[in-house]
């Protein structure tokens, strides 16, 4: 195929996330000529995330990667914990062999991303910081259907075989070309994050660490005012991330702001053990999409593939929510296809088509299909409230010594299940969806 | 809110906002209250049926755009080098 205009780069990756850095490192490692073009000054500096990164996928890319890279903490012990506005139960996992080989980190984005396109620097890749790309340049394709030339910032413009959309959740780029539709808000969540300072040694007192060690608690009821969606808490190295992740939907229904349920969580008793004194350094908020396999639209087009969250490709399954492994399996999956394209000559979608391929017989869209059930279960109701009262009502009526007789185990949780809201049979019903979208 | 805001760095785009409403469409839609209801920055604000918007404080999350009835709101990345600056993220 003859170029009308010789291209500027083989390959334009827009945003320097971790799915844009590690598809420009593997494109660079592999020969080609790459430009990474971020909008903030600087890698980093637009990015934010809850903040564990389930690592093993980078471990491919760079081997022991934890050891060099400014990772907070390792995550070895995990919570999950049913709020109420008096009590809470929760099942804590802790274990050493999440810590070798690590299994996850926490991360502060500002500092990890800029090292991850430190990499991709160093690999060959110019990156143009600061940047930010208005259009996308596109020629009529073989089908008629568009076919991407390039990019355009500004006056600029600059052109390349291929363009790699790592542009994040809300993907101009994707959305410009139709590739991704406008997903209901019941498939949306807004997180909402503070980053708290508080000395390291506090940290590891609080919260049961030693050295590195790291702790992810995943918190639901009170904690959102029984909205959907729930509450994390991790540790970094000086810091703790706290943030709510609310359903838009739900919220919208409940009449509450964002603000105020962030606000509640802040000065929640059941939170104030671990948050006293914390010094808040920073605020920041990210749209999340939940929408599972649904949500991942066309990934591959003519001259363009897209990775990452702007593929849709994030996962909440309740227990865990990742969205920075799934980018790095996606850009290691796009970065290898579109090396076979450009020395295969053809671009084009079908050029392209060995992305899906490979994401399709990895962990990434498997994970994806494994998980597509979760969204619809955890739109059910007694997630939220009734269920951490249930369960508080049962260890009250274990713990509670209050001079009346005992019962069994079984009466207590016979007379707690009669008081509360939830039936036997949404119990069942529950559980049983739980069981198979989990 | 407005103390946790003041712990951010942010880079005001004094020439151009990135972020206009169509007031009629907020008012007939409903849009207006759920952009009010999700923006964590409290960037829009109600007065008199109309809806304020402070683009400033903008966290750059895109939550309006995705609640916005189609024509409602037109929501973009400010200018590259400028809104806000993650030093935690």
């Amino acid at each position: 195929m003859t170029e009308a205009v010789e291209p500027d780069f083989d390959v334009i990756v827009v945003g320097a996330g971790p799915a844009g850095s590690v598809a420009a490192y593997r494109l660079a490692q592999q020969g080609l000529s790459v430009v990474l073009i971020e909008r903030g000054e600087a890698p980093g500096s637009k990015n934010l995330s809850g903040g564990v990164l389930y690592g093993r996928v980078l471990d491919q890319v760079f081997p022991g990667f934890a050891d060099e890279a400014p990772v907070e903490r390792r995550i070895t012990r995990h919570v999950t914990t049913f709020l109420t506005p008096d009590s809470a139960v929760s099942l804590d996992f802790r274990s050493d062999r999440l810590a070798e080989p690590v299994n996850a980190v926490t991360v502060l984005r500002a500092r990890f991303d800029p090292w991850l396109a430190s990499k991709a620097e160093e690999a060959g890749v110019f990156l143009m910081a600061g940047v930010r790309v208005d259009a996308l340049l596109t020629e009529p394709g073989p089908d008629g259907s568009p076919r991407v030339v390039g990019v355009r910032a500004g006056e600029d413009e600059l052109r390349a075989r291929v363009v790699v959309a790592a542009d994040g959740v809300n993907s101009f780029l994707a959305r410009d070309l139709g590739l991704r539709r406008t997903e209901p808000t019941n498939h949306l969540a807004v997180g909402v994050k503070t980053v708290l300072r508080l000395p390291r040694a506090v940290i590891e007192d609080r919260f049961g660490l030693t050295g590195g060690e790291g702790a992810a608690h995943a918190i639901v009821g009170d904690c959102t005012l029984g909205i959907g969606g729930g509450a994390f808490l991790y540790t970094n190295t000086e810091s703790l991330s706290l943030g709510v992740v609310l359903r838009l939907d739900d919220l919208v229904r409940s009449g509450r702001t964002a603000i105020e349920v962030f606000e509640h969580l802040l000065e929640h008793p059941g939170l104030a053990p671990y948050l006293r004194d914390a010094q808040v350094t920073e605020y920041g908020s990210h749209l999340v999409a939940e929408g599972g396999a649904a949500m991942v639209g066309t990934i591959a087009t003519h001259g363009m593939v897209v990775v990452g969250e702007a593929a849709g490709l994030t996962i909440n399954s309740g227990l865990t929510v990742r969205g920075m492994d799934l980018a790095i399996g996606s850009a290691i999956a796009a970065a290898d296809a579109i090396v076979e394209a450009v020395a295969a000559g053809d671009v084009t979608a079908s050029g392209l088509a060995g992305y899906r391929r490979r994401l399709e017989a990895g962990f990434v869209l498997r994970d994806m299909a494994t998980y597509g059930r979760a969204p619809k279960f955890l739109e059910r109701t007694g997630m939220y409230g009734a269920y951490g009262e249930l369960a508080a009502d049962v260890f009250h009526g274990v713990f509670g010594l209050d001079t009346t007789p005992r019962r069994h185990l079984l009466g207590v949780a016979r007379r707690a299940l009669k008081e509360s809201p939830v039936t036997v049979r949404q119990l069942i019903s529950d559980g049983w969806a739980g069981v198979r979208a989990l | 809110m407005s103390e946790r805001l003041a712990a951010n760095r942010f880079e005001l785009d004094e020439e151009e906002s990135h972020i206009h409403v169509d007031q009629a469409l907020c008012r007939s839609t409903g849009t207006g209250a759920a952009l009010v209801a999700v923006c964590p920055a409290g960037v829009y604000s109600e007065r008199d049926g109309e809806i304020l918007v402070d683009y400033a404080a903008c966290l750059e999350c895109g939550t309006c755009r995705a609640v916005a009835a189609p024509g409602a709101l037109t929501w973009h990345y400010p200018r590259g080098g400028f809104g806000v600056t993650f030093r935690e993220g």
